[in-house]
C-alpha cells in the first residue's frame, strides 16, 4: 500500500476509533476515571488530554516493540507483560520531564498521569492494535483517534454531571449510579454513528 | 525450554533497560537541588528539593497538625504558601474554602518544594516540639477512665496555653501493628512545666486506649508532640458557661489553674455531665477550686443514679440541668468539651437561652 493510501487508512481508523467504535462506550475500557473524575468539565479535560497523549505515544512503543522484539522472537505471548511493562515506566518518564521543565503543563496534565498508569483503556488500544493488524501509520491514526474518543465522552460526562449537581437524583443512584445509567444512554446513542463508517 | 528461558531473559533485560532508565532519570532530571524555605519573613530553612513541604518541616522538627501523614485526605495541614508554591491543585481543593483561596492557604503536603518559597505558619505552630518523657504515675479516676502523669526528659519543659492538647505517640504492641497519634487535653496546671496531666477514658478496641490501660506502666518511656488547638479562654470578662462530659474534663482542668494563677474572676458556673454517680471524679479537686476562686460554681449532673447510690445534686442531662437554671446567657459565654452528641445538644439549648451564636467555643472528643 502506498503512504497516501496508508494515511488515509489511518484517518478513517481515527474517525472509528473516535465515533463508531469508541473504547469507552462500546468497550467500556477505562471506567474507574471515568466515573470519578467526570464531576467537573475542567478536570475531565485535563484528564481526556493527558489519556490522548499517552494512548498514542505507548501504542506507538508497543507496535515498535511487539514487531522488533517480540514478533521477530516468537514471543508474542508475552504482549502483555511487555505493554504494561512500557506503559508504566513511560508514564513515569513522561511524568519527570514535565514535572521539571514545565511545571504549568504538570498543574494541567501531570497530576492526571499516574493515575492512567493502570487504566485498562491504554492497555486496550495497544492490545487491540496488535489483534488488529494495524501498520505503524495505521497504529498513529488509532492510538489518536481512540484517546481523542475517550476525552470526547469524559468531557461529554463531566458537562452531563456539572448540569446534574443541581438535579434532584433519587439518593440511592447519587453519584455512581447515576454514572454508570448514563454512560449507558451515551453508548446507546452512540451506537447511532454504526453504519456511517461501512 | 530454549524459549521460556529466552523469554525470561528478554523480559528481565527490558525491565532492567527502563528501571535504569526511571534511575538515571530520576538522578539528573528529578534532581531540584537545595532549596530554601522562608518561614514567616525571619526563619530560612535548607532543604532538599522534590518532597513536599510538610515532609521537609517535620525534618526540621516544625509539626504542623497533620492526620493522615501527607496523602491529602485530611486536610489539616494547611500553611499560608505567599511565594513559590505554584498553583492550587485538584487534590486540595475539595479542603479549601474560597476564601482560604483568596489568602494562599494551602496543603502543605500537596506542594512540591521544586524552587525557593516562602510560607507563613501561626506563631504558635513554631512552638510545636517533639516530647520525649516518662510515665510518673497513674492514677484511677473511675472504672474506666485513668490520670496519666507524663514528666518531660527532652526537652525538659512545655509552654502551652490552657485548653490546648497533644498528640501522643502509640507505638506497635501485640494486637496493633500500626504506630499512630491520638490527640488528648492538657489537664495539667499552665506553671507546672516540667510534666503534663491527661484524663483518658477508655475505648473497647481503642488503639491507644487499650495500649495505655493495659501496656503503658510506671517508668517507661512515652513520646508526643504538641502543643496544637485553638481551644482557651477568650479575653474578654463575660461570664462562662462550661459544659463538659467523661474525659473532656481535662481542658477545664488547666483553665480553672490558669485563672487561679492570673486572678482571673470571671463569674463561672461548670456543668459536668455523668451517666452513673461512679463515673463522676475530681469532685474533690473542682470544690477546692470553689474555695479558692470565689465566681466559679461547679455543678455534677448525674443522668441515671443507679438504685443504691446516693445521690443529692442535680439529675438528668447537662442540657436540662442548662434548662432547669434557666439564666439569661445573652450576656455569656460558652465553652464545651466532651462528645459531639453531647456539644451539639448543649449549643442548641444555650442558643434556647439566649447566647449568641459565636459566643460559643467547643472542642469535640470524636
Amino acid at each position: 500500500m502506498n503512504i497516501g493510501g496508508e494515511l488515509w487508512t489511518a484517518a478513517v481508523v481515527a474517525f472509528a476509533a473516535i465515533f463508531t467504535n469508541n473504547i469507552l462506550l462500546m468497550f467500556f475500557l477505562g471506567m474507574c476515571p471515568f466515573t470519578s473524575v467526570s464531576r467537573e468539565v475542567k478536570t475531565a479535560f485535563g484528564l481526556g488530554l493527558a489519556v490522548v497523549f499517552v494512548m498514542t505515544s505507548t501504542s506507538l512503543l508497543n507496535w515498535l516493540a511487539y514487531h522488533h522484539i517480540l514478533v521477530p522472537l516468537k514471543l508474542e505471548f508475552f504482549r502483555f507483560i511487555m505493554f504494561i511493562i512500557i506503559i508504566a515506566a513511560f508514564v513515569q518518564f513522561v511524568e519527570m520531564v514535565i514535572d521539571r521543565y514545565s511545571p504549568k503543563l504538570y498543574y494541567g496534565l501531570g497530576i492526571f498521569l499516574p493515575l492512567i498508569t493502570v487504566n485498562c483503556a491504554i492497555l486496550g488500544a495497544s492490545l487491540f492494535m496488535v489483534i488488529r493488524d494495524y501498520t505503524f501509520i495505521v497504529t498513529i491514526g488509532f492510538g489518536f483517534g481512540s484517546g481523542l474518543g475517550w476525552l470526547l465522552a469524559i468531557m461529554a460526562m463531566a458537562g452531563i454531571r456539572q448540569r446534574l449537581a443541581h438535579a434532584r437524583i433519587p439518593r440511592g443512584l447519587d453519584g455512581p449510579g447515576i454514572t454508570l445509567i448514563i454512560a449507558g444512554l451515551m453508548a446507546l446513542a452512540f451506537i447511532g454513528f454504526t453504519g456511517v463508517l461501512s | 525450554m530454549y524459549s521460556v528461558a529466552l523469554a525470561v531473559l528478554i523480559i528481565s533485560s527490558v525491565s532492567a533497560m527502563l528501571a535504569l532508565l526511571l534511575v538515571v532519570a530520576d538522578r539528573f532530571i528529578a534532581n531540584y537541588g537545595r532549596c530554601t524555605i522562608t518561614i514567616n519573613e525571619d526563619r530560612r530553612i535548607d532543604v532538599q528539593g522534590g518532597k513536599n513541604v510538610l515532609a521537609a518541616l517535620t525534618e526540621e522538627k516544625l509539626f504542623i497538625p497533620s492526620a493522615c501523614g501527607g496523602r491529602g485526605t485530611c486536610g489539616y495541614c494547611k500553611v499560608k504558601a505567599t511565594e513559590g508554591a505554584g498553583p492550587v491543585l485538584p487534590t486540595e481543593t475539595p479542603f479549601l474554602t474560597p476564601e482560604e483561596v483568596d489568602k494562599n492557604v494551602r496543603l502543605s503536603c500537596q506542594i512540591k518544594i521544586r524552587n525557593d518559597l516562602k510560607i507563613e505558619i501561626p506563631e504558635e505552630l513554631l512552638s510545636v516540639r517533639e516530647f520525649e518523657g516518662v510515665c510518673a504515675a497513674i492514677t484511677d479516676l473511675t472504672y474506666d477512665t485513668k490520670l496519666f502523669r507524663f514528666e518531660l526528659k527532652d526537652p525538659p519543659a512545655i509552654d502551652f496555653i490552657p485548653g490546648q492538647y497533644i498528640q501522643l505517640f502509640c507505638p506497635r504492641y501485640k494486637g496493633n501493628s500500626e504506630e499512630i497519634y491520638r490527640a488528648y487535653s492538657i489537664a495539667s496546671d499552665p506553671a507546672d512545666k516540667g510534666a503534663i496531666d491527661l484524663v483518658v477514658r477508655r475505648v473497647l478496641g481503642g488503639i491507644c486506649t487499650t495500649w495505655l490501660f493495659e501496656y503503658l506502666a510506671v517508668g517507661h518511656g512515652v513520646r508526643f508532640n504538641g502543643p496544637y488547638g485553638e481551644f482557651r479562654l477568650s479575653g474578654t470578662d463575660a461570664p462562662m458557661i462550661w459544659v463538659a462530659g467523661g474525659s473532656g474534663m481535662a481542658p477545664f482542668v488547666s483553665l480553672l489553674h490558669q485563672m487561679k494563677n492570673e486572678g482571673i474572676k470571671r463569674r463561672t458556673n461548670y456543668y459536668f455531665g455523668s451517666n452513673k454517680v461512679k463515673d463522676l471524679f475530681f469532685v474533690d479537686r473542682m470544690r477546692q477550686f470553689e474555695q479558692q476562686m470565689e465566681n466559679f460554681r461547679f455543678v455534677p449532673v448525674v443522668a441515671a443514679p443507679d438504685e443504691g447510690e446516693e445521690w443529692q445534686g442535680e439529675r438528668g442531662l447537662v442540657t436540662q440541668a442548662l434548662e432547669r437554671e434557666g439564666i439569661d446567657l445573652s450576656e455569656h459565654e460558652g465553652y464545651l468539651c466532651g462528645s459531639p452528641g453531647m456539644i451539639d445538644a448543649s449549643i442548641k439549648v444555650m442558643n434556647q437561652l439566649g447566647m449568641p451564636e459565636n459566643s460559643v467555643y467547643y472542642d469535640k472528643f470524636a
